[in-house]
């Protein structure tokens, strides 16, 4: 109860401020459409005006709650307007981004401990990688595979999702690999273990708890990747492309309901990894 | 695999790359200094002469992949548009919104640092936020900035305002109970030990907080010139260049934006070391 109450006071402060920034920033419109039809309004009849506009600047919140309840439950799912669908459609790829950057993460990881000259060249580009802003790389990467003959926007899209999800699984397996002291390496020296039985006896079992903190980071990567890649595809389906859609036929209402299914969608995707997270902690026998 | 029209370049660039990979292996046998700047410059430029040497050897298309060369060529010859982009996309869209979001995190920190209620409240809220794709707000940003740079950089002062705002908290707490005392038994004021004491102690946090805003700061300005923008900038260019086919163009921009990515973040870690030289992360 007391973690509760400053959350929902600091809630209600926001949806108060929400509300009275969409009286203010609505009521220029209705305004001027009062001007146009030389009447004159008084603030009571503006009000309930500015919260039913079709192309509010601001929807209040309950016009965008409603318009993502219309967009998930009052439509088929497989529907082209059903929000369930697109988000589907951005889930199965940011899943594939994220496995394909955890697959890069650990494999470049496990190549990195083990041998020096990875380190030394590689490590740093791959440190680089990340201040290079993938969206302005995104549409190259579309042209490219396009010409190289995938069809369609999967491949692209997970790309552009590994890109992102992959470096903090990277760095967190290097530490992980690393986090065995010399007194384990030495013991395993004495036990005659190679180094095939240190790797699966001794570094990999010691990462694992770095690998599933680092997941939770990944799979929001994952997400923005998606989302991102999605943008200048010129993709219809996605929360993505409905972003861009909404953006394009100037329907605030598709942006907002869109933005809002992104965040469910993450905060979603968010508690399974953490889920994942606790379950593997607790059979390698933590306490979390 | 297909046979190559010009054998010779493929063949000339694979040699050369395994030359500077077994430079790079018996470079990585000494500890030096030199040595560990030099392999990643060498694996850089043997990446290059590999893709320009496989685009001759196989005649890509210039509308596909066109090589180093002419991308440098292609950059040598526009610079003057190229730095135009950068002025509009870089400086007044991504640096302009980095300082005011960066700002206003520093003075919310700052504030919510003396309510715990605030903090109860506004951590968990904040937490799951930067957590977000809060890229999709740029079209609505967009929407009520207009096309030029003020709505690139509301849309980077949101991104960037959440990651900072988290790490300067918990930086904020980093001090122990017994320095904190200490202080107090000096006769501290709050102010004097914020500055004397908790501010320096966040510095690590503030930093880490800042490395990932300036990779988002650069992202948000150019996702929001994908809805809509004047013509220029880096984001315009690359999708505009895009329709056109002209590919050594965008290459030239994706240049520019990852020097500017990676300029931005080494000017962070930098003023990191010189900020926060007593941490042991910094000492060599």
């Amino acid at each position: 109860m007391s973690r509760a109450l400053p959350i929902l006071t600091v809630l209600a402060a926001i949806l108060a401020i929400w509300y009275a920034a969409t009286i203010w920033m609505n009521a220029t419109w209705v305004f001027d459409q009062a001007e146009r039809n030389g009447q004159t309004v008084t603030w009571a009849e503006v009000i309930p005006q500015t919260m039913t506009q079709d192309r509010p600047l601001l929807p209040p919140p309950h016009q965008v709650a409603a318009n993502l309840w219309q967009g998930i439950a009052g439509q088929a799912i497989t529907s082209k307007r059903s929000l369930v669908y697109h988000a589907f459609v951005t889930f199965r790829g940011t899943m594939a981004g994220f496995g394909l950057g955890i697959l890069l993460g650990v494999g470049l990881a496990m190549a990195i401990v083990r041998y020096r000259v990875m380190d030394g060249s590689v490590m740093p580009w791959a440190i680089i990688s990340q201040t290079i802003p993938i969206v302005a790389l995104a549409p190259m990467i579309l042209t490219l595979s396009n010409s190289v003959g995938i069809d369609g926007k999967e491949v692209p899209k997970a790309i552009i999702s590994a890109y992102l999800s992959f470096f903090p699984v990277f760095v967190s397996m290097i530490k992980g690999l690393r986090s065995p002291d010399q007194m384990q390496l030495d013991l395993l020296k004495t036990y005659g273990a190679g180094e095939g039985a240190t790797f699966f006896k001794l570094r990999l079992p010691a990462s694992l708890p770095y690998f599933f903190a680092s997941l939770k980071v990944a799979v929001a990567a994952a997400l923005i990747g998606t989302i991102v890649g999605e943008l200048p595809s010129g993709a219809i389906e996605g929360l993505g492309a409905r972003m861009l859609i909404g953006s394009q036929f100037g329907e605030p209402l598709i942006m907002w309901a869109a933005l809002f299914a992104a965040a469910i969608l993450a905060g979603l995707l968010i508690v399974a990894v953490g889920l994942v997270e606790r379950l593997a902690n607790r059979r390698m026998g933590g306490v979390a | 695999m297909i046979i190559p029209t010009h054998p010779m370049w493929l063949a000339g660039a694979v040699a050369v790359w395994l030359a500077l990979w077994t430079a790079n292996v018996t470079l990585a046998q000494s500890r030096g200094r030199a040595a560990r700047i030099a392999m990643p410059i060498l694996f850089g430029a043997a990446l290059l002469v590999l893709w320009e040497g496989i685009v001759r050897a196989y005649q890509v298309s210039p509308v596909i992949l066109p090589p180093p060369s002419t991308i440098a060529q292609t950059f040598a010859a526009s610079l003057p548009m190229l730095w135009a982009d950068f002025v509009q996309t870089v400086i007044k869209g991504a640096l302009s919104g980095f300082v005011i979001g960066v700002a206003a995190a520093f003075v919310v920190a700052i504030v919510i640092d003396r309510s715990p209620f605030l903090q109860k409240g506004l951590l968990p809220i904040g937490n799951f936020v930067a957590a977000l794709p809060i890229v999709g707000l740029a079209p609505i940003l967009v929407m009520w900035f207009g096309f030029d740079w003020h709505s690139k950089a509301a849309v980077v002062v949101v991104m960037v305002f959440f990651p900072v705002l988290i790490n300067l908290v918990a930086g904020l707490k980093a001090s122990e109970r017994m320095q904190r005392d200490l202080m107090a038994t000096w006769g501290a004021s709050y102010w004097q030990s914020l500055f004397k004491l908790r501010l320096p102690a966040a510095m690590p946090f503030f930093f880490n907080g800042l490395k990932i805003a300036s990779t988002l700061a650069l992202i948000g300005a150019i996702v929001a010139e994908f809805f809509g923008s004047p013509i220029v900038g880096l984001g315009f260019r690359i999708s505009a260049e895009i329709g056109r086919l002209g590919l050594d163009i965008v290459w030239a921009e994706i240049v520019v934006a990852a020097l500017a990515g990676s300029v931005l973040y080494g000017a962070i870690a930098l003023t990191e070391r010189w900020v926060t030289f007593w941490h042991p992360s910094q000492r060599r």
